[in-house]
């Protein structure tokens, strides 16, 4: 049992990244051919590199991915504030619901919809090529806004009320309280809303299809667009850097993970030593 | 009862704000759009015209409920060896199943076509072991094997999330009161992991409906899925009206699916982990 289950395992994931195996591998093919392998040659990884288009469509992602995360971590932290406040269910419920809603739809109907809503206001104000960078902005905002609120509501529901109420009683303002109590406590919260965001705008690809133009282009669209007819090995290049950097990435956030938890446990056992001496 | 500070009620006025704007009234657009002709005048044409795409609605929910069908069998036994093996393992097993979730789909998509195309690794394989020149690219076979590929980890993220969250002593307690292996997979285990199950097979399902990206390279241009149609559509601003029709119908579809679904699992699990 043991055996076959491990088997299957590794049957699964060997399934999952045999794709991804080959793209890192045939990046470094001279050739060019996608079954021959007949010289590592990193011909392909200057191309890309000699292409300006695709250097100016990584900033354009890292600039789109970082304030949008953060508008939508401002909105979405205060958001989640006020729905935990909010003193009638129905309202609280409501709201999480609409807020949801692009999170529940799938992404090219929420692309459609913007694209709709940018161009039907365009047509209304005479205004033309109103898409660009600031369609794009709001709609990145808009669908990261959800998975703030998801990540942070939960810790403000989770918090001790009587910190709040401590606080009020000692001569805080509101204001003065989610800033020096609430906000102290939520902030794992918060940061994994930010991290979240940010993965989700750098990676998405269909809401971008329909709200931006040609003389904005983030990455995924680059991809799209470099790949729409023909096989080129300078995108298997692209897609190899891009898995490293993932790579990197996830297994950083796991090792600083476990070791705040080695941390905590520590904490944790020499606290018990403590109560015990 | 307390009332609420100026500070309470205005924390989530920008929000309110946001959502009026660009959630709620994007869909009214599309409504808009759906119910109305070029000149503006009320229309139920773009409605009515969608008979003709009955077969494209109908061959997208076939190739979606196959691929969320498959997701399902493959996904949740893989699901069940994860949450049995060691914690020390479990967390590689983890690091294994989000990797490819932080990968562009569009990088995974084309990482398939690379391996499947004429020429590609698998046809240059098969061909050694003397079998007749196959070809992947542009059959149903390799748009739903698409869908698999690409959404498979998210069958097995919740679905994994709730097998870990099950109670050990449930399976001793079914043990002990003489149920054999499959009797506590099916009373126990099954019924116990319903709300990862439910999510799973959301997440696979929904974007498996509206894809695009996979028929358009693994199909070859010759599948046109509804996401196909939408986004044909979108690219002319004299077919919006149709376009938004489409989405119209897709959406309300998926929305009622999802109702559905959520009846059976009255948890409030959160969709995403």
């Amino acid at each position: 049992m043991k055996f076959l289950s491990r088997f299957y395992m590794a049957l699964i994931f060997f399934i999952l990244y045999a794709p991804i195996l080959v793209v890192i591998v045939f990046s470094f093919n001279g050739s060019g051919s996608l079954s021959h392998f007949s010289d590592f040659s990193l011909h392909w990884y200057r191309e890309l590199f000699r292409d300006g288009e695709a250097l100016s469509a990584l900033k354009n992602s890292l600039f789109l991915a970082v304030t949008s995360s953060v508008f939508a971590t401002v909105i979405g932290t205060f958001a989640a504030f006020g729905i935990s406040r909010a003193k009638r269910r129905y309202y609280q419920v409501a709201v999480e619901t609409v807020s949801k809603i692009p999170m529940m739809n799938p992404d090219i109907v929420t692309g459609v919809s913007m694209m709709l809503l940018f161009v039907g206001v365009a047509s209304i104000l005479k205004l033309s090529n109103v898409l660009g960078l600031w369609t794009m902005l709001i709609a990145h905002t808009t669908f990261n806004l959800p998975y703030v609120i998801l990540s942070v509501l939960p810790k403000f529901r989770q918090m001790d009320k009587s910190l709040t109420e401590a606080a009020l009683d000692l001569g805080c303002t509101p204001a003065q309280t989610f800033f020096r109590v609430e906000l102290p406590f939520i902030v794992p919260g918060v940061i994994s809303g930010l991290m979240m965001s940010f993965t989700l705008s750098l990676d998405d690809f269909v809401i971008s299809h329909f709200v931006s133009s040609p003389d904005f282009k983030t990455l995924p669209l680059y991809i799209y667009n470099q790949t729409a007819h023909e096989v080129k090995f300078s995108m298997y290049a692209l897609c190899t850097l891009l898995i490293f950097v993932i790579l990197i990435l996830l297994i950083a956030v796991n090792l600083a993970g476990s070791a705040e938890d080695r941390k905590l446990r520590k904490k944790n056992r020499a606290g018990a030593k403590g109560g015990r001496g | 009862m307390k009332k609420q500070s100026v500070f309470e009620r205005l924390a989530n006025a920008p929000h309110l704000v946001w959502s009026a704007l660009f959630i709620i009234a994007p869909l009214l657009f599309v409504v808009y759009f759906a119910f109305t002709d070029r000149d503006g005048g009320f229309t139920l044409e773009n409605i009515l015209s969608l008979s003709s795409y009955s077969g494209t609605f109908v061959m997208s929910l076939g190739f979606s409920l196959i691929a969320t069908t498959v997701c399902f069998l493959i996904g949740y036994p893989l699901a069940y060896c994860m949450s049995r093996a060691s914690e020390k393992s479990r967390t590689i097993l983890m690091v294994l199943l989000m990797l490819p979730m932080w990968i562009s789909l569009l990088i995974r998509t084309y990482s398939l076509m690379a391996l499947l195309d004429n020429g590609g690794l698998v046809s240059t394989f098969l061909t050694r072991l003397g079998f007749q020149k196959l070809t992947f690219i542009g059959t149903e076979g390799a748009v739903i094997l698409g869908m698999i590929y690409d959404f498979l980890p998210y069958m097995v993220l919740p679905i994994y999330t709730s097998m870990t969250k099950l109670d050990k002593r449930y399976l001793e307690a079914a043990n002990d009161l003489g149920c054999n292996g499959w009797q506590t997979l099916f009373k126990v285990i099954l019924p116990l992991t319903t709300p990862g199950i439910v999510s799973g097979v959301t997440m696979v399902f929904v974007p498996s409906i509206s894809t695009f990206y996979i028929s358009q390279k693994l199909g070859g241009g010759s599948f046109d899925l509804l996401g196909d149609t939408i986004e044909r559509q979108f690219q002319n601003a004299v077919t919006y009206h149709t376009g938004a029709a489409i989405s119209l119908v897709m959406m309300i579809l998926i929305l009622i699916s999802l109702a559905v679904m959520n009846k059976f699992s009255d948890s409030e699990e959160d969709i995403i982990v």
